[in-house]
This record gives structure tokens, sequence and C-alpha cells, in this order.
């Protein structure tokens, strides 16, 4: 059976994508509109028979956005794991409607209609409906994915990514840092040697990585950034200033009309987009109050108002640079990625900072910025999932994007792993207590750069539980710190005098219980009619898939001579008839192209069945026996390898 | 903190049944990543303790043990290779970054050695019984023109002398600094010398000479710090 595709995910704030490799080469997957990009905008469908109503993913989802604002959502990634106090920055400008009973510490939930999600559970959505475009593509299942995250992204925001994931029904082989991911596009041709940068400013986080490339390593350096700076700020800073505007002409206060705001949103977006190639554009938006609002803007204009904005982009370039002991004129080579860098103000900003112009040299923007992130990310898929001549010597050594620490006493934040060291990496530190006969530790984990707790992330709190009662001060219960590949932390305690693993409950700061992700995983047979249709293709191609490639082993097996020539040749025939069938649509033929292999089969199974059996007799051990069977499929067929024992 | 203890039977591969070198955290020959054992930073990468080091050279070895031990090469293999594979590539990172900083080498080999080092975290100078004897008095003049930059800050105003004097008095710090390190690896070779001959003696006063310079340095360094912060924020 071929081996299941691992597909590359971007799941941005603006748009989310998926590709896989294609021989040597990153291809996007398109959507059944023929559409590489799919807009992250989940909507409430019509409410169905049933009372659930249907949920709606991208292209489809963006009407509902401008028709019946409150029953859709975008840019939920702004949401991911973060808590309440984190988002009331976001409230002021986007229409996210929180449920309001939330206990302390409890996920918040999201209005969406009558329904209520979590942040993970919105962008499952987004990624079942790219599972399900690979799936529709390949016309095979797919359940491993590598997802993108921002690099600046924490632990929680992490895990939350890693969450949607699974209720999605993919296993997330690995997040991978976006602009990191950007990098890996762009270095396929493995002769590249040097220092790069990839500048990555989406639609709603900003990152900069510096990497090394040597010999198809990819180690990354330093890198830093801002997840709440993209091109969302720059829309709602128009959108600010429409309003504002129309209020001084027409005395409407439109802040609270959601309908307004998605017409204001979708006309500022549109001009701010044609300004990148136009020195004007027109806005002329009708309101749902009535009246319109029109206003003409230059790209002068539109580049004095967002130069704050852009600006903000500087100082994390500033840090990365100082943190790789590095100056500008060092970088041999600038990435751009996300949709916001093809603002021409953005680029000469990025082309000063490197000091390019001087050194004649050019932007590397070759690479459609809006797709880039997802093509690296089917590389590094391609990678995990075994590799190919394309990929053979290509490794990310990447780096986690903020330091680790723990609260010490007076509030002060201990640092146990630094800002960009290379992961997986980690740390131990020895804890004990304070008071006779103590069985309990409490250890707040941090990650930030500031001095105090109070200003850096909570992550964590751990309780070392079991720690045998002893006199203050005597036990030495040894934690370890590991940050894995994806940039997750993991913990793990020993008491070290009495040898004793201490058990550690981990209470996320803002992340979902292992259960209650489990409550939360997608159903995935609330398909509509075409998709069963699918679904029973897929299952009748992988059962085809597993009888040809158990028949391809059969020759090399000693009951295959046992069979009359007549037999081998109709086995032959019927292998090839279905081979063709597979690659068909019919359900039909295909189902029962593969019960009459089955058929001719059946006796050649037997005989290799007694084979096996009679050589365990022999002496041989049942795993030799075993192996001469193949790697069986575990489908009840009767070239199984499972019924002799 | 990473220990070396030395383990001194002989491991052999769980695989191919081949001995491994000690500390050597894949089979040299199979491949296969090996259960981690308590290796210290120099065993992984099978060099004596020794400070005068080649980084050039550390760098590819840290490039090819990462092909043969980072998680992603691993991805396909058994669970319990996963996790032996994360904990040896962490190893591996954590092994590189210390070694491959000079201050981090010495710190970390003198530590073996059996030196502690106050803890660094924190602010420096709370405790005038940690001040360096002839430092005493700088360190004195120097608090009072701190406390006075934040009185001026409180009140918005500008002393710009005070300001310049601050600045002054932190670059004859990073000064001092910079000659401190200088000092640190003229002894790299004393000890390294000692190593070899496994002259007790003559390492035991190596590792104490380095050990008065890094807790003068870790002082002098809290010190430049607290200034450059009270001079960002005024």
């Amino acid at each position: 059976m071929a081996e299941e595709r691992v597909v590359g995910i971007d799941l941005g704030t603006t748009n989310s994508l998926v590709a896989f490799m294609q021989g040597d080469k990153p291809v996007v997957i398109p959507g059944d509109d023929g559409l590489n990009l799919v807009p992250s905008v989940v909507a409430l469908g019509p409410v169905r028979d049933g009372g659930r109503p249907t949920v709606l993913v991208g292209n489809d989802a963006r009407h509902t956005l401008l028709d019946t604002p409150e029953r859709a959502i975008y840019s939920v990634k702004r949401l991911m794991g973060r808590g309440v106090e984190d988002v009331a920055e976001e409230l002021k400008f986007f229409p996210f409607r929180l449920v309001h009973d939330l206990q302390p510490g409890e996920v918040f939930r999201v209005r969406l209609g009558e329904s209520e999600f979590t942040p993970p559970e919105i962008s499952a959505y987004i990624l079942r409906q790219l599972k399900r475009n690979a799936e529709r593509y390949f016309g095979a299942p797919v359940t491993q994915a590598v997802i993108t995250v921002p690099a600046y992204f924490n632990d929680a925001q992490r895990q939350a990514t890693k969450d949607a994931g699974r209720m999605a029904g993919l296993e997330v082989l690995r997040l991978v840092n976006e602009p990191t991911a950007a990098a890996l596009a762009y270095g396929l041709d493995r002769n590249k040697e040097g220092i790069i940068a990839v500048y990555d400013f989406g639609g709603g986080t900003f990152d900069i990585s510096i990497l090394k490339l040597h010999e198809g390593i990819f180690e990354v350096i330093s890198t830093n950034g801002d997840t709440h700076l993209g091109g969302d700020d720059i829309d709602n800073l128009l959108i600010a200033i429409a309003l504002h505007d129309i209020a001084g002409e027409t005395g409407m206060d439109l802040h609270h009309s959601a309908e307004a705001i998605q017409a204001i949103r979708k006309a500022v977006i549109e001009a701010k987009i044609a300004l990148s190639s136009q020195p004007v554009a027109q806005m002329d938006i009708k309101l749902p109050q009535g009246g319109s609002y029109q206003r003409e803007l230059t790209r002068e204009q539109l580049e004095e108002l967002i130069q704050p904005v852009i600006h903000r982009t500087m100082a994390p370039c500033h840090d990365a640079l100082r943190d790789a002991h590095l100056v500008g004129d060092q970088i041999d080579e600038v990435v751009l990625v996300g949709g916001s860098t093809r603002i021409p103000a953005v680029q000469r900003l990025v082309s000063d900072v490197f000091e390019l112009p001087r050194r004649g040299k050019q932007l590397r923007t070759e690479l459609n910025p809006d797709e880039v992130v997802a093509l690296g990310a089917a590389v590094q898929a391609n990678i995990l999932g075994g590799g190919s001549k394309a990929t053979e010597d290509m490794l990310l050594l990447d780096v986690t994007p903020l330091s680790l620490g723990i609260e010490a006493l007076g509030g002060v934040v201990a640092k146990i792993i630094q800002r960009n060291s290379t992961i997986p990496a980690s740390a131990s530190e020895s804890f004990t207590t304070g008071v006779d006969g103590q069985t309990n530790v409490a250890i707040h984990v941090l990650q930030g750069e500031r001095e105090m707790a109070k200003d850096c992330r909570s992550l964590a709190r751990f309780d070392l539980k079991g720690i045998p009662p002893m006199t203050a001060g005597l036990p030495r219960i040894e934690v370890r710190f590991l940050i894995d590949a994806n940039g997750i932390l993991q913990v793990s305690a020993l008491e070290q005098r009495s040898g004793k693993q201490a058990e550690v409950s981990v209470k996320p700061a803002y992340g979902l219980t292992d259960e209650q992700v489990e409550s939360m995983i997608l159903e995935s047979f609330d398909y509509a009619e075409q998709d069963i249709h699918l679904r029973q293709l897929v299952e009748a191609r992988n059962e085809a898939a597993t009888i040809l490639s158990a028949v391809e082993k059969a020759p090399s097996s000693p009951a295959w001579e046992l069979l009359d020539p007549p037999e081998r040749a109709e086995i032959a025939l019927l292998s090839e008839k279905l081979r063709v069938l597979k690659d068909g649509d019919d359900l039909q033929a295909l189902r029962a192209g593969t019960e009459a292999l089955d058929k001719a089969t059946h006796r050649f199974a037997e005989l290799m069945m007694d084979a096996a059996v009679s050589s365990a007799i022999r002496g041989q051990t049942m795993q030799s026996a075993d192996d001469r069977l193949g790697q069986g499929p575990t489908a009840s067929h009767p070239i199984a390898r499972a019924e002799f024992q | 903190m990473q220990t070396a203890e030395r383990v001194s039977a002989p491991a052999k591969c769980w695989s191919c049944g081949q001995e491994v070198t000690n500390g050597q955290p894949f089979c040299g020959s199979c491949g296969k990543v090996q259960p981690p054992r308590q290796a210290g930073y120099f065993d992984m990468f099978d060099l004596p303790q020794k400070l005068n080091l080649d980084v050039q050279a550390l760098e590819k070895q840290f490039y090819r043990y990462s092909r043969k031990l980072h998680p992603d090469v691993h991805a396909r293999a058994s669970q319990q290779e996963q996790e032996w594979s994360l904990s040896q590539a962490s190893l591996l990172n954590d092994a590189y970054r210390t070694l491959k900083n000079p201050l981090e080498r010495t710190k970390y080999l003198l530590k073996l050695e059996g030196v502690q080092f106050e803890d660094e975290r924190g602010p420096a100078n709370t405790n005038p019984s940690k001040v360096p004897a002839d430092l005493l008095e700088e360190v004195f003049e120097l608090n009072m023109q701190l406390e006075e930059l934040r009185q001026n800050q409180k009140l918005g105003e500008d002393d710009p002398q005070l300001r310049r004097d601050l600045e002054g008095a932190k670059d004859q710090f990073v000064a001092q600094l910079n000659l401190l390190d200088e000092q640190v690896r003229s002894l790299w070779s004393a000890w390294d010398a000692a190593w070899e001959q496994s002259d007790e003696t003559k390492k035991t006063a190596a590792k104490e000479a380095m050990t008065a310079l890094l807790q003068r340095r870790s002082y002098l360094q809290n010190l430049v710090r607290d200034v450059s912060e009270t001079l960002k924020e005024s």
C-alpha cells in the first residue's frame, strides 16, 4: 500500500492553505472552488432539519460575514491560547462576542449565532476543510500534517494549535515556525549557503528570523516578533478613520453596527490592496443604515497613515540582529513573507534595515508571499514522512523564541532556558521543601524576557506531589524542563533521595485539558451526500491497495510455487484490472474488482497459512513466519496474517 | 545542571549489540540512537575536559550529530526511539550551546570540578558583603549616583553631567569585564596543561584562579546591567 501522504498546512490569520510535495516540488492543493487560499473564516449556515446548523468555512463563510456578521468569525488566530484579559485590546476592533459566565482560568468561548466555540474548535473547522480538500485531491485519507505557527507564538498558543489539529482528526507531526518554513521553501536549492533573514508580516502576526544555511542544515540563529501586529492592524486603523469621518459628516455612530463595520472593512482592504499597485484608490461604501461614504485615498496618504504600524516591525528586527551578533549588512538574503509585504512602504523599510540598496541587493520575493509558508510546511512534511531525493540532506534546527523561567522568591523570574536556544532544549532545577513533612511543592513556570513574574506570560503552575515527608530542606526534587521540537514544554520530576518519580500535575494557564480536547473532536461523519460517496470511494481504494500490495509480495512466498500456472495468470490479470479501477471513480466496479481478486487468491492464502504454521512447528519462531507473510493488512482479508494461532 | 558521572561499564547497542563508546549518543556501527545515559557535555562530543577548543570543529560535529539525533530524523521510528532522540537531541543542543561559548564553557568545567557559583540571578548590589573589597568605594559612589538619577527621574529633572558620569563609569566597568575575560582565557592553557599531566596541584591552582575571576566578573556584569537599565529608564 502506498505511504500515506503527510501534508503541510499554513493556518493563517487571514487565509489558510494546504500543500504537499509533488515529486521534488511543493505545490498548493486547491479547494473545490479551484482557489488555493481558503479564507480563515468560519460561519454557521442555515439551521437544518436536525436542528444543528451547518458549519461553513472559507469563501462560503465570507458571504455570511457580510450578510449576517453575528454568525461568522474571522482572525480567530488572534485568540488562540490567550486569556480573557489578553484579548481586551482585540475586542475593541474585532467583533468577537465572548461568552460572559467564564470561570477564572477557563478557556474562553466565542458566540457564533446560537452556539459557542473555543478558539481551537473554530481553527479545527478550518483545518478540517483543508484536510477534506487534500483528501478530495488525493482520493485518499489524510491523517497526518505539519502545521505552521508564528515563530513568536508562546507555549499556550502552540498547544492550542496542536489541540485544533487533533480536533480536526489530524495527527500534528510537527509545528513549524512560519519564517523557518518560508526559508525551507526558498532553500530547496541545497547549494545555498550563508545568512538569510525572513521578514514575515502577515494578517495578524509579525516575525523576523535569522538563519544560517549550511550543507542543507537550516539553523535558526535568532527570532523575534510580535504576535499582535499585522495587516489587520492596518485595516483597523483605516476603519477607525472611516468611522470618524462618517460620524463627522453624518452624525451617525456606527461603532456598534456589525454590518456597517464589515462593509467598511471590505472596502478599506480592497483600497489597501489596490494601492500596492496603483497610486490612487476610490472607496464607495453603501452603509446599511442608508446613504454612502465615499473617499479617495492616495498611496502617499496611506503610507503616512500606516507608518506607525509598519514602524513597529523595526524593533524586533534590530533585536533579532543583536541576538544573532550580526548587523544588517551581514545578511546575505532577505526573504519576504506574508501579504503585508506587498506594500511598497514595507519593502522600502526592510531594504533600509538590511542596507540592501547600498549593497546592490534585492529583496527575495519570487515565491508568492501568501503561499510560501505552506510550501515550506510541505517540505517539512516530506522530511518527516521519510524524505525524498529533493529533501534528503535537509534538516531544520529551530529555536525557542522566548526565555523560559520559574518564579523565585520575591516574584523574580529565574531564567532557566534562554530565548533563541536551539530546540529541543532542556534544563534541570532542584527544588526542596520549606516546612518539615511538606509533601507538595508548587512551581510557577513563565515565558518572557522581563525580570518580574507579573510581567511575563504565565504558562502553568505545577504541583510536585507525593514527596516523602522529611525534614525541611532535605528532599531534593530534580525537575527537568524540556522544550520539544514543537516549542512545547514538557516537565518531569524525580525525588533524588527516595528515587521516587514525583507526580507532576500540570495546570496550563489557558489551555484545554486532554479530556476537553477529546470531547471537542469534530464528528467526521456529518458530511454532505458527496462527501459520503467520497469517503466510501476512499475506503474502497484503501481496500484495493491493501490486497494489491499483498499480491505483489506473493511471488516471494514458497506457497506461490504451489499454485497452478493458470491460477497465477488469473491473479496477475485481476490485479492488473484492479490497478486500473483503483485510479477511477467507479465505486461499484472497484468493489467488484477487489472481491474478484480476493476470491482468486483464496487458495494461495490458505497454502501460505499452512506453510507458516508448519514452519512454526518445525521450530522457527512465530516472528520469522510472520515476517515471511509480509507486513499484512489488518482488514479481514484472506491474505491477512492474523488467523494462525 | 548536568553532572559528569562517568559511566564505567561499556554499553552495548540495543539494536545491533556492538559496543558503544562511552557517552556516544548513537551507535557507531548501526547508527541507531542510544538510550540516554548520564553523560556530561564533554563526553557528548567525545572531548577531553580541556578549555582550549576548536569551535569550528565543534560546530561541524554538532551538525553531524544533529543529523543522527534530531527528532525529525526519527519521526517514523518507534515511540521508544523517538523519546530517546528527543532526550539525546536536547542534551546535544544544551552541550553545544554551553561549550561553544567561552564563558559558559569555563563555568561548566568549573562546576564539574565542584565549584559552586553564587546564584547569579537577581539584583546585584543589594548585599554589600558580596562586593569585592577593592571595588567597595567605587560601588558606593556608583549607587549614590544611580539613586540620584532615579530621584531626578521621579521629579522629572535631568542632569546631563550625572548621566555622562554614569556612562563613563559604565564604560570603565565594561573595560574591566573585557580585561577579566582575557585573564580567564590566559588561564585556560594552565588548566589544559595541568589536566594533561594529571597534576592535581596545578589543576587546583588554575581552578581557584579562574573561579575568583569569574566571581568578580559576575558581580561586575550585574553592575553594568543595573547601570544600563537605570540609564535606559530615565
